[in-house]
């Protein structure tokens, strides 16, 4: 190349691209709302050019005191703060809580009970999923598979809603059952979801999954070994893709995970290339399970969802109404709420994010003394500074997607 | 003292015999209160027996016990991945004194949570590389998380304050 001002030496020769130029460390603020991020979170961020040094992330704008809210109510009036955890699962934080609070109280629930919570638990699963690669693709510059991923997830929502009456802050579980059964046009309308997620799938699949931008940006980046996943106690699909097949469905199977045939996909590197493809073939596995579930309830036929213990239930709206003990049971459980033996117990479930725990202390009073959630969010994203150092500014974006934390429920 | 048939239980009051101040397994959930001091000790055999691999520091809490003398107990809930098993430790903390050795050394994962103990609870871990508030922000007066800490009580950061 010649420039008629600096004659014929190029401006710019390859020796210039191979040097290591010094530059001088530069700070930048990234955050708490930067439109690349969903999740309200801060990243302080030094700067060697375009290579990340170091990495300061700071968390808690959307704390809300969830555990001292919890523990001045009832044990019923957390859950639906539980729900406000996630808010693309929230199934999944009321299925833990619940489940918590049922093991301190000794309680065994009815059979389609569990059926259905985990019938709702995988659809809150497939959506929380939806929303990360979603979600991931739009802030890599992908708005068509982001709108895929998001009409499988109105869908999926719609069939929450149809089962529990609203559609992200579902409220559907209750200590010792869930909110009432399946209504009559479920398992139509569940069929007709099934078969146009597993199409929106495939189209996201087609136009992502193999994409040369798509996976530019995701392999190689982010990388976590096994190791390093066990030290900072990482769970969910980042530990599955760095290869440990971990998941508590398997590992301690509660509800009725264990009658259930589905496979757990892990990764082989774990990278964030990885962390998707584990993602995505959660979410068929989650169909999968949807489906047994669904065969299984209409199998059953009608029966109870709910424990007969009085401790936990309230009575008939039929006999409050014309019979005296129930009016006064119901009376109590009202203004009182149930009493848990004192004592403690930690219950946890594979949510989506990894496992979501709840700690549980109770005094034999109706109020908690303690009510502790074990948030995979705020764990997952400690190793993230980690994972980055050395690595470009730009592989920030997709290693914070696909750890996928969530404010509400990092921040507590 | 019972073991409650948690190996874990047995190998750690064998290994360490005076560590262990109590046990239960509560609704099945083998659980050891220790020695406060000798936390790190407990916690470095349990991760080093070769037959437990106490592996994950899957989560680390405090309770306020108020009005019980002392007054704070941290928590530590351990998952073995290669035996597939959990087990609770506790240490109690009193309130003149709330601080215990921090144990980032043996698990990474304490690091955080600890730092969110410490914002929350008020309890200092000695030792811990970078101990500052991680929920709430440096300006905060106190600790939320304790029961004598009014729910009601506002302390914005910009704006009116009460």
């Amino acid at each position: 190349m010649t420039d008629p001002h600096f004659g014929s030496a190029p401006l710019v020769s390859d020796d210039d691209f191979e040097r290591d130029l010094h530059t001088e460390h530069q700070i930048l603020n990234m955050g708490p709302s930067h439109p690349a991020t969903h999740g309200t979170v801060k990243f302080l961020i030094e700067l060697d050019g375009e290579t990340i040094v170091n990495l300061d992330i700071q968390v808690g704008y959307l704390h809300r005191g969830f555990e001292k809210e919890c523990e001045s109510g009832t044990w019923y009036q957390a859950i639906p703060y539980t729900d406000r955890l996630n808010y693309n699962s929230a199934v999944l934080a009321n299925v833990g809580y619940c489940m918590a609070v049922e093991k301190l109280l000794s309680i065994e629930t009815p059979e389609r009970c569990r059926w259905l919570r985990v019938l709702a638990a995988e659809l809150s699963r497939i959506a929380d999923h939806l929303t990360r690669c979603g979600a991931a693709c739009l802030e890599l510059q992908a708005m068509t598979p982001f709108l895929y991923g998001i009409e499988a997830r109105e869908l999926t929502w719609d069939l929450l809603e149809a089962l529990c009456g609203a559609r992200v802050t579902s409220n559907y579980i209750r200590i010792g059952g869930v909110k009432h059964d399946m209504p009559a046009d479920f398992p139509a309308a569940c069929v007709e979801y099934i078969r146009k997620t597993r199409e929106l799938l495939k189209d996201f699949d087609d136009v992502v999954t193999s994409n040369r931008i798509f996976v530019d940006r995701l392999k190689g980046t982010g990388v976590i070994d096994r190791e390093t996943c066990i030290r900072y106690a990482v769970t969910g699909p980042i530990l599955r893709s760095a290869g440990v097949p971990l998941d508590l469905r398997k590992s301690e199977p509660y509800l009725v995970y264990d009658e259930i045939d589905f496979d757990i996909p892990i990764g082989a590197v774990g990278d964030n290339y990885d962390r998707y493809l584990v993602c995505v073939e959660e979410m068929h596995q989650s169909l999968r399970i949807v489906e047994q579930c669904l065969a299984r309830l209409e199998k059953q036929g009608p029966g109870p969802v709910n424990v007969l213990d009085p401790r936990v239930r309230w009575p008939a709206k039929g006999r409050v109404f014309n019979r005296m003990e129930e009016l006064i049971q119901q009376f109590k459980s009202v203004t009182e709420g149930p009493r848990v033996p004192e004592g403690e117990g930690y219950f946890a479930i594979e949510s989506a994010n990894g496992e979501l725990g709840f700690y549980l202390v109770a005094d034999g009073s109706a109020v908690p003394v303690k009510v502790r959630c074990r948030p995979p969010s705020f764990i997952n994203l400690a190793p993230m500074s980690g994972m980055l150092k050395g690595a470009l500014l730009a592989d920030l974006i997709p290693t914070f997607d696909f750890i996928n934390m969530i404010g509400g429920e990092c921040d507590r | 003292m019972e073991d409650h048939g948690s190996p874990a239980l047995r190998r750690l009051m064998d290994a360490l015999p005076g560590v262990v101040l109590e046990t239960h397994a509560h609704v099945g959930d083998a659980t050891a209160v220790v020695e406060r001091e000798r936390i790190g000790d407990v916690l470095e055999f349990l991760r080093d027996d070769p037959e437990l691999e106490f592996d994950m520091l899957t989560d680390l809490c405090a309770v306020d016990r108020l009005p019980r003398v002392p007054r704070f107990e941290v928590v530590y809930h351990l998952y073995s991945v290669p035996i597939n098993q959990r087990v609770r430790i506790k240490a109690r903390v009193p309130e003149d004194d709330p601080v215990i050795g921090s144990v980032v050394a043996l698990y990474a994962s304490a690091d955080w949570m600890e730092r969110e103990v410490f914002d929350l609870y008020g309890i200092r871990f000695r030792g811990h590389p970078d101990l500052r508030r991680i929920l709430l922000y440096d300006e905060f007066e106190g600790h939320p998380l304790r029961k004598d800490y009014p729910k009601e009580r506002r302390q914005p950061l910009v704006g009116p304050r009460n």
